[in-house]
């Protein structure tokens, strides 16, 4: 399956998103916006009050030239806008994305029934209504063309959908009452036959509007770690805030002290306020949030809550299905195992024969294999649709397990060795004891033994066998790197599961998973303390999927598989868990880094800003301006221009988040130290001085 | 500096470093109830005091009973303590004391003595009676030890405990640390100190006749070794004298001088280890005491060469006072000649970076980033290792904070030995971090810019701002040290004094409960390699810039206009 363009942003949308997010910045000054984000709100209140010195300097005697004043309060203005842009260009992605959903969306007419109809019989009578007044638990026939007015449980018929506006998958995919594939979404389209649906949400709660409200950001609430950080910044802002207001009182007595000199001006404490307070984190934490959702999206991944993102990151156990996630969905033939007397030929030709009428891609695979083998006829005399005269096939059925064929005189079966072996005793037979150790060895290797017969004298095993893709067990050695353990899930026996589980290369597995072991499982593990992470379809994964802490439910899912989940790959790729897993990580670290750089950057501002600030009460300090800033009034500058240049210049790293590796925890805190932390101290010293040498060029001093 | 000079430092430290094992092992059996050397002779003391107070060691409380005991228990004593200052004239042993404490004195100090700061805006030898001295200080000197290591017992049971409300029982931790710990050890310390010449009698004072002119001279005496013990291993450090440890007769040698600075620094120390002990990981103990290492060496080794250095304007007054082997002087200035440059910058930085806060030296003598040094550690929260109990909770404050923000740049939502950090704990940590810096530098701000406070300072430029923010960042911390220079004892410095003391002991008590009490709830999770290490040299250095960046750096404005300038200033740079 491969995605189509319906949510993804291309190269080309960027002009218009930027000129979007520009105009939106303003929007943002609202102070109303403004005070949920505690650190901006001061930079905001601050850019005020030096605007009004600015103006006050301008028609009186200001407390410092009006040009520095100006200058001050314009970057402190472009500080807050900055960051206002940043969030603005990472919801604007959402937006252009929501836009294309809602395209989808109209009012459409709904045929509502008013009652279940009798029989299997299309229903006739219906009323016509708007599909906004279509409530839960209502009933609706669609027919060929129809939109789907609302999601809902196919409750009577069959059809073909195209299901393009939701997952951009362009191929129709049939749907079908009962089973797994019954639930149906609103804005999708019936391209064949009719159905009789049942509604399941209400207006405005369908699957669609909750895409749209998550790819908006409208609803989004912040994640418990997102809470905690801002917490942490906002008390490291109380402090300064109130070491700056403390330095006003001190400076007046060393004013006093000293006997010469002014007080510190209003002016260069907001600078100083907005240097030390942490506005490079503070400016992008929204936007770090809202680019991690849609990263997911990216993926075609709707991750229906924040916290879930954030808990994929913090995976310790890692549930996949064996089939479709581990192993390619089909086992394949491999070997063919005569029994003592019997020519591995003979064996060859007699499995092909009883498979040429099965279309099951293992029943194909046997006869692959012989051609490969022996270069025997394969399928050309099947090709015309038409077999030799005399040939009977006989199919698998639930009552005889076993298929075949019969041609003349000749009675080939073939089947699993149970069957196979009660057959052979029922007809007088005996089960040669080496056709038992073929079988046995099979089973033990993981393998699937199917056991052929001809007229009821058995000729040997057919070994068929499970393929891992490939790829995986790099896949899986990182996770462990990361700290992640995989478990496999699957229906095999103990011994069929341990001989994938460890040509896979996964560190656990549960044989003959039901629905109740499965959830203990997952119960297990979280009593243990550690997070687990799902993927699920069918109707019987809704229990475990609502336990698991991180359940990605496949788009082709069942509603109630959808429901349960908290995050829907529309892709329906099972392996996407890893991908999810790394956006998490990616999302956390974001955070941590930029948090760590913003920090840091407090030492060289007070370098820059302390002896500037007193310069005419302790020119002495000058001593601690180390790096030679040409004035205390260009010092300050630097430092307020270099703190708002330097939330531009990481947006990209925001948005984008910075990249994992899986090589384990001390490898990655020792390289994101070195890069965000000592480079958070050394950046801004050199910024800083590059900023003052400009202005210097351009004649401020 | 001297080769001799570092020599006497590195021992101390060699010889504490070798005692935190020991005595954290001996602590960790006390504190979990097991079996140790004391128990047949104390457990029939301790069932005893249970019977009396109706407490069962099973009924165990939550964060917030325990808190409430922690609260009401402390009050009591302050009020107790008032009331005895008050009436101090009336009292028996001290009949014939001169006057009764001033309601903000007596206030000042009660506070002081019951939050372990031990700030003493008066002269004791002179002021207090023994009754004061012994049932009002000691007492209090026993008991405000004991509610530290209480408190932080009930922290780390938060680590250790999981999905659960409670939290210990206050009632018998506070007894424990009376019984096993505080009161064997003061026994054997106060009889060394009598051993080496320290006084212990109930005689008010000491008449003898002098060699000169045969005058008779009346040196004031009374129990002091018994109140030195616990001021040391308490980490109290109010003095039986004005002088404190500097009077030979609380310390007469360089031999008692060594004891007690081991005894002032081995239990906060040693509860890194007790900490390791009870979570079951040793290393992370010793991870924190690196840390507290790391973070005290290099400020002994700032005093003692600024120290050593001394004051360049002397020398253009041909005094020589910078140490040269043959006189290994250096700023001698408020130092006792038994002592030296050497051992006095070490006691000033140990006094300063446990909440101890006794003295063998004026600090207000010290060259300006001698002084720095101490008034640097006590900054950072007094976590290096800070008071009983207060250091090692406070440090872990910080732990937490560097967990978080670490833990996020490996991609994990943090967690410190299995517990998840969440909003809750960030803001109780949010809290602890902010309080002490806010309070600090606000009431430094309202004593520089009102005469009241103004009135205070004895120096003028810097150094009088220095003083200022010395004495705020002392009671501000607990600690109790004093740059000495100041007058204190004025109803404004009184007063402002004992709300920064309550403020700082209380309000970072309560959230640290409520920190423990929600760690305690929270399911552990299992370490894998996805864990941030914390006991590895990368996050060890981690957690020193943290406590440096997020403790000092709210300090550098107010360092820049104090001793930072002052030194430029002295040095002619």
């Amino acid at each position: 399956m491969k995605p189509t363009a319906t949510l993804h942003i291309s190269k080309k949308h960027m002009p218009g998103l930027i000129q979007q997010a520009v105009f939106d910045a303003f929007i943002k000054l609202n102070p109303l916006r403004m005070i949920h984000n505690p650190v901006m709100f001061i930079v905001e209140i601050g850019s005020l009050i030096t605007t009004l010195l600015w103006l006050q300097a301008l028609s009186a005697r200001g407390e410092a030239p009006a040009w520095f004043i100006g200058t001050i309060a314009a970057w402190l203005w472009f500080t807050v806008l900055f960051a206002n842009f940043s969030e603005a260009l990472a919801e604007g992605r959402g937006k252009a994305q929501a836009e294309a959903l809602r395209k989808t969306r109209q009012d459409t007419q709904a045929k509502r029934l008013s009652s279940l109809p009798k029989g299997q019989t299309k229903p006739q009578d219906f009323s016509l209504t708007v599909s906004t007044k279509l409530r839960r638990g209502d009933m609706y026939l669609v027919e060929t063309g129809d939109i789907l007015p609302s999601d809902g449980e196919i409750v009577l018929g069959i059809a073909s959908v195209d299901e393009s506006a939701v997952t951009g998958e362009s191929a129709p995919v049939i749907r079908e009452a009962g089973g797994d594939r019954s639930a149906v979404t609103g804005g999708t389209r019936l391209l064949s036959d009719w159905l009789v649906v049942k509604v399941t949400s209400d207006p405005g709660e369908g699957f669609l509007d909750k895409m749209i409200n998550l790819v908006e950001g409208a609803k989004r609430s912040k994640t418990p770690n997102e809470i905690a950080l801002n917490i942490l910044l906002a008390s490291f802002t109380i402090i300064f805030l109130v070491v700056c207001a403390t330095l006003l009182p001190f400076s007046i007595y060393s004013v006093n002290q000293a006997g010469q000199g002014s007080p510190i001006s209003i002016t260069i404490l907001i600078a100083l306020l907005v240097c030390l307070i942490p506005t490079t984190i503070g400016g992008l934490i929204s936007s770090i949030g809202i680019a991690g959702m849609d990263r997911l999206i990216q993926r075609n991944v709707i991750a229906l809550s924040g916290r879930a993102v954030e808990a994929a990151g913090d995976i310790d156990v890692l549930l996949l299905d064996k089939t479709g996630t581990i192993t390619l969905g089909n086992r394949q033939a491999v070997e063919f195992l005569p029994v003592h007397g019997v020519k591995e030929v003979e064996l060859a030709e007699a499995a092909q024969l009883a498979s040429l009428a099965d279309e099951t891609p293992e029943g194909r695979s046997v006869v692959i294999l012989a051609k490969e083998r022996f270069n025997m006829r394969g399928r050309t005399f099947s090709s015309s649709g038409e077999y030799p005269e005399g040939m009977k096939f006989m199919l698998f059925s639930a009552q005889t397990r076993m298929s075949g064929v019969d041609l003349d005189h000749t009675r080939i079966r073939k089947g699993a060795p149970d069957t196979m072996f009660d057959l052979l005793e029922t007809n007088g037979g005996s089960v040669p004891a080496d056709l038992k150790t073929i079988v046995e060895e099979i089973a033990h290797a993981g393998g699937t033994p199917l056991v052929v017969t001809k007229n009821e004298r058995p000729l040997g095993v057919i070994h068929l066998k499970d393929i891992v893709k490939g790829g995986l067990k790099e896949r899986f050695a990182q996770l462990r790197k990361m700290g992640i353990k995989t478990v496999m899930i699957t229906g095999d026996n103990p011994l069929t599961a341990a001989a994938i589980a460890a040509e896979a290369g996964v560190d656990d597995f549960l044989a003959q998973a039901t629905p109740e072991n499965k959830l203990k499982l997952i119960r297990e593990y979280q009593a243990d303390g550690r997070l687990v992470a799902m993927t699920g379809d069918g109707t019987n994964d809704a229990p475990a999927l609502a336990q698991a802490d991180v359940a990605v439910a496949m788009n082709t899912g069942t509603q109630p598989a959808r429901e349960a989940a908290n995050m829907i790959d529309l892709e329906s790729n099972p392996t996407k868990l890893i991908e999810i897993v790394e956006i998490g990580k990616q999302l956390l670290m974001t955070r941590g880094s930029l948090t760590t750089f913003s920090i840091s950057n407090d030492i060289a501002k007070y370098f820059a800003i302390i002896p500037a600030a007193f310069a005419n009460t302790y020119p002495q300090l000058g001593i601690l301006n180390f790096i030679g800033l040409s004035s205390p009034y260009n010092a300050i500058l630097s430092a307020v221009i270099f703190n708002a240049i330097i939330i531009v210049l990481l947006i990209p790293l925001a948005l984008k988040g910075i990249p994992y590796r899986a090589v384990g925890a001390a490898k990655l805190l020792r390289d994101n130290l070195l890069i965000y932390g000592l480079g958070g101290i050394i950046a801004p010293f050199i910024g800083i001085k590059l900023i003052d040498l400009f202005l210097v060029l351009l004649g401020i001093h | 500096m001297t080769f001799i000079g570092w020599q006497q430092i590195l021992l101390y430290f060699i010889l504490v470093i070798l005692l935190v094992k020991p005595v954290g092992i001996y602590l960790a059996r006390v504190f979990s109830g097991e079996k140790n050397l004391l128990s047949p002779v104390i457990r029939p003391v301790e069932a005893f005091f249970y019977r009396l107070a109706d407490v069962s060691v099973e009924n165990e409380m939550d964060w917030k009973e325990y808190g409430k005991s922690v609260l009401v228990f402390n009050i009591a004593g302050i009020i107790f303590l008032y009331v005895i200052l008050r009436i101090q004239h009336l009292l028996p042993v001290s009949l014939g004391v001169p006057e009764p404490l001033s309601p903000d004195l007596a206030f000042n100090t009660a506070v002081s003595f019951v939050t372990n700061t031990n700030w003493q805006s008066y002269s004791g030898e002179s002021t207090l009676g023994i009754f004061s001295q012994t049932i009002g200080l000691t007492v209090q000197n026993f008991l405000s030890a004991a509610t530290g290591m209480a408190v932080l017992l009930a922290f780390i049971r938060g680590f250790t405990r999981r999905q659960t409300s409670l939290l210990g029982n206050f009632w018998v931790d506070l007894t424990r640390s009376v019984l096993y710990v505080l009161l064997p050890l003061s026994i054997v310390l106060s009889l060394c100190l009598v051993g080496l010449g320290s006084v212990q009698t109930l005689q008010p004072s000491i008449l003898f006749t002098t060699l000169e002119n045969h005058a008779t001279q009346s040196i004031p005496a009374g129990p002091v070794a018994s109140q030195i013990a616990i001021k040391h291993l308490g980490t109290n450090g109010g003095g039986y004298y004005n002088a404190n440890a500097a009077h030979p007769f609380e310390n007469p040698s360089p031999m008692s001088n060594l004891l007690l600075m081991l005894a002032e620094t081995v239990i906060p120390f040693s509860l890194t280890y007790i900490f390791g002990r009870l979570i079951g990981d040793t290393r992370q103990g010793w991870a924190i005491l690196i840390v507290m290492l790391i973070l005290l060496l290099p400020f002994t080794g700032l005093a003692y060469a600024s120290e050593s250095a001394g004051n360049p304007i002397l020398q253009h007054l041909a005094a020589p006072t910078s140490s040269t082997p043959a006189a290994p002087a250096g700023n001698m200035e408020g130092k006792e000649v038994r002592f030296g440059v050497a051992t006095s910058s070490l006691f000033t930085t140990l006094t300063t970076s446990t909440s101890s806060g006794a003295v063998i030296s004026l600090h207000d003598s010290y060259t300006p980033l001698g002084g720095m040094a101490a008034l640097v550690l006590m900054e950072l929260g007094e976590v290096a290792p800070g008071g009983i109990g207060s250091g090692l909770y406070g440090m872990l404050v910080f732990v937490l904070v560097a967990v978080f923000i670490a833990g996020l740049m490996v991609g994990r939502t943090p967690e410190y030995l299995g517990k998840k950090i969440e909003p809750f704990e960030m803001k109780m940590a949010a809290l602890l971090i902010l309080i002490m810096p806010l309070l600090v530098l606000s009431l430094t701000a309202l004593a520089v810019s009102t005469q009241a406070g103004l009135s205070g300072i004895t120096n003028p430029g810097p150094h009088g701002f220095s003083q200022v923010l010395y004495a705020f960042s002392s009671m501000g911390n607990n600690n109790g040290s004093a740059f000495a220079g100041i007058s204190a004892n004025s109803p404004f410095y009184n007063l402002a004094g004992a709300f920064i003391m309550f403020a700082s002991r209380f309000w970072l008590i309560l959230p640290t409960l409520a920190l423990a009490g929600s760690l305690a709830e929270k399911k552990k999770v299992p370490v894998g390699a996805g864990t941030l290490p914390t006991t590895s040299p990368l996050f060890i250095i981690w957690l020193v810039l943290i406590v440096l960046v997020v403790g000092a750096l709210n300090f550098l404005p107010a360092l820049a206009i104090g001793p930072i300038i002052e030194h430029i200033m002295m040095a002619g740079m």
